[in-house]
């Protein structure tokens, strides 16, 4: 099975967000790749793995994609690092991109690579879309399993049924092979993802996605890195355009209460709220 | 001169209360673009809850096939992206809850439609305001295609009221349906006579230091008592100790009740990015340097071992004397 995963590096969430001629100042900012995405190819690795090794299933391949720009060489390599084959980088800057642009540059070399499954974050967590994978599935006329909780593949990997969270529980979905799945939180927990080979009793130890190892971090310096142009992809002007970015007003401060009365007496009679 | 296609969800022969949300940022467009609101409801049971959306929208369109016995992105997004086609819309848009999310961005590459998600605000006719960074700065984008497509945040936007009159309601075909070999196979559902997190009032929402499923029973009493729903942060949804649709933040649900109880729970900032907006927030945490008590408007210093018990009894008190 062939997995691409596109990835986008996110500022750390952790930083504050400050303001410079009214769009978000980045000068400086220190940058992670997407926690989603970075799940995403965790996800990847266990769909591929034979669960047991963990040890890879022959002949297949993990691809890592990111439009980014020329210095986010360190988050994308972290990617090759956890265990990702090759990666192929679509230089590009914020400016120039918005969802349709980043999707019609994705589909493009997902003409050109043919992958079997597109696993990818639900959402980047420094814009919170939540839409490129929806829009990468219409655009290439494939199904799509958004917020995946749980996915496992049948035994020929020609099918996922992936536990998708909904409102008001988790739906189950199946969908054929080739379609996009995005991943949520939960997909990192010991036994969401399965494939044709993975033993019943196996779980993955701990939660969250894997730490680049020391042999991994060397592997990935030589691993295949394509550098493409904007460019190359005839994308055009983006349709969706920033014009300006504000800082919620701080909330007002609050008080410590002493012990339950008084917390319930200032509830109905200050807040109101009872 | 445009109109607008507002795809509702309905449930029992009702729109759902988070749709009137939607309803309402349509009628908003509506004036701005010069046009119409047209509710789009598709589905089993439309034609059921078309009476009741007609009481919201002036135009009503049903689509109701035996070829779509469930929701699917592949079989929905083709139905709405005709009919915006062919009813004139300028904008396309829908609540942002799960199906939301999930269809409105496919219906907008159908489109080739430039998309804003989860928006708070719309200023002029295509420039909209939306939280990004965890709800830690708001970003206008201006978005240029001829359709656009928008999911609401439900908190954001007050209900609409209903009409004076009842609106048209008009049948259209649902035309090939192809789910493209996708199929939906069944839903665990996670059972509750609460109110749903988004439409709550009140709610009551638990962390890490409730330390076991069991133990938000006694939440759950005190959600009971003020007819709250349950809400969690992603610590204590991914740990298992309750269902994942109760994590509020950043990447679960986000709500702006009247109230809100933050038992046992740090107060990171994707948490707060789902509960921020609320009126007044109560938090009861033992570590009184907790980030969680930099928003809350009440703070108590206390385990919630000893605390949700007296809350629970000194509100029943406040009850009787009532
Ligand atoms: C990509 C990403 C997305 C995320 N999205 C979300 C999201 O949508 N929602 C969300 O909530 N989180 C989200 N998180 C996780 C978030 O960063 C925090 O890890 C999480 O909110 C912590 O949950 P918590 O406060 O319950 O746990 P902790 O931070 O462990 O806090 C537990 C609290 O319980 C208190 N406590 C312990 N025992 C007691 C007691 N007996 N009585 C009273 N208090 C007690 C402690 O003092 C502590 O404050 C996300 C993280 C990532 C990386
Ligand atoms: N610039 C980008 N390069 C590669 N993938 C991206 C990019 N932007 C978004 N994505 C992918 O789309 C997902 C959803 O992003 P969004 O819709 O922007 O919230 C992310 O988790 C990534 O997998």
């Amino acid at each position: 099975m062939k997995i691409l995963v596109p990835i986008k590096r996110v500022p750390d969430p952790t930083q504050k967000a400050k303001l410079k001629d009214g769009h978000i100042d980045l000068a400086g900012a220190s940058w992670i790749v997407n926690t989603f995405d970075e799940y995403a190819v965790e996800t990847a690795l266990r769909l591929l793995e034979n669960g047991e090794g963990p040890t890879r299933i022959a002949g297949s391949e993990i691809v890592v994609v990111s439009l980014a720009p020329e210095d986010a060489g360190k988050e994308i390599r972290n990617c090759l690092a956890m265990g990702a084959d090759r990666a192929i980088h679509v230089v590009a800057s914020d400016a120039e991109l918005d969802s349709l642009a980043v999707v019609k540059v994705l589909a493009a070399i997902i003409a050109a690579e043919k992958p079997d499954v597109v696993v990818m974050g639900k959402q980047a967590v420094d814009g919170d879309a939540n839409q490129v994978g929806q829009m990468l599935a219409g655009k290439l006329g494939w199904p799509q399993a958004t917020f995946a909780a749980s996915i496992e593949t049948d035994a020929a990997a020609k099918s996922l049924l992936v536990g998708r969270e909904v409102d008001g529980g988790v739906e189950f979905k199946r969908v054929p092979v080739p379609a996009v799945v995005t991943v949520d939180l939960r997909i990192v927990s010991a036994h969401a993802v399965k494939n044709g080979v993975t033993p019943a009793t196996h779980a993955y130890g701990g939660d969250g996605a894997r730490l680049p190892s020391l042999k991994g971090i060397m592997a990935s310096k030589k691993k295949p890195y394509e550098q493409k142009k904007l460019a190359d992809y005839g994308v055009g002007a983006p349709v969706i355009k920033e014009t300006v970015v504000t800082l919620p007003p701080p909330r007002a401060a609050g008080q410590l209460v002493a012990d339950v009365s008084t917390l319930v007496k200032k509830l109905a009679d200050e807040a109101k709220a009872l | 001169m445009g109109n607008i296609l507002a795809f509702c969800e309905f449930q029992d022969a009702a729109l759902r209360i988070s749709a009137l949300s939607n309803i309402a940022f349509a009628r908003t467009a509506a004036a701005a673009h010069g046009g119409e609101v047209i509710a789009l409801l598709v589905g089993a049971g439309a034609q059921a809850a078309s009476a009741g959306a007609a009481k919201y929208a002036g135009k009503v369109i049903v689509v109701e096939d035996g070829a779509l016995p469930h929701y699917l992105a592949e079989t929905y997004a083709p139905i709405v992206a005709r009919l915006a086609k062919e009813n004139g819309a300028t904008v396309v848009t829908a609540t942002a809850t799960a199906l939301g999310k999930d269809l409105i961005p496919r219906v907008a590459a159908l489109l080739d439609a430039g998309m804003a998600s989860d928006i708070k605000e719309m200023k002029g006719t295509k420039e909209f305001v939306r939280p990004i960074l965890a709800g830690n700065a708001y970003s206008t984008v201006e978005i240029t295609t001829p359709i656009v497509c928008v999911t609401v945040r439900q908190s954001e936007f007050e209900s609409a009221a209903e009409l004076g009159a009842a609106g048209a309601v008009t049948t259209a075909a649902a035309g090939t349906v192809d789910a493209l070999g996708a199929t939906f196979e069944k839903l665990d559902a996670t059972k509750s006579d609460r109110p749903d997190l988004g439409d709550a009032k009140v709610v009551v929402a638990g962390g890490r230091g409730m330390k076991n499923g069991e133990n938000f029973k006694v939440l759950e009493q005190l959600a009971d008592l003020l007819g709250a729903a349950m809400g969690a942060s992603r610590a204590a949804t991914d740990a298992g100790m309750v269902p994942a649709d109760w994590q509020v933040g950043q990447t679960g649900k986000i709500v702006a009740p009247n109230l809100y109880f933050a038992v046992a729970i740090s107060g990171a900032i994707q948490h707060l990015a789902g509960m921020k907006g609320s009126k007044t927030i109560v938090a009861i945490n033992k570590n009184k340097d907790e980030p969680i008590f930099q928003v809350a408007d009440y703070g108590l210093v206390m385990e919630w071992e000893k605390a949700v018990p007296e809350l629970i009894s000194e509100i029943k008190k406040l009850k009787a004397t009532r």
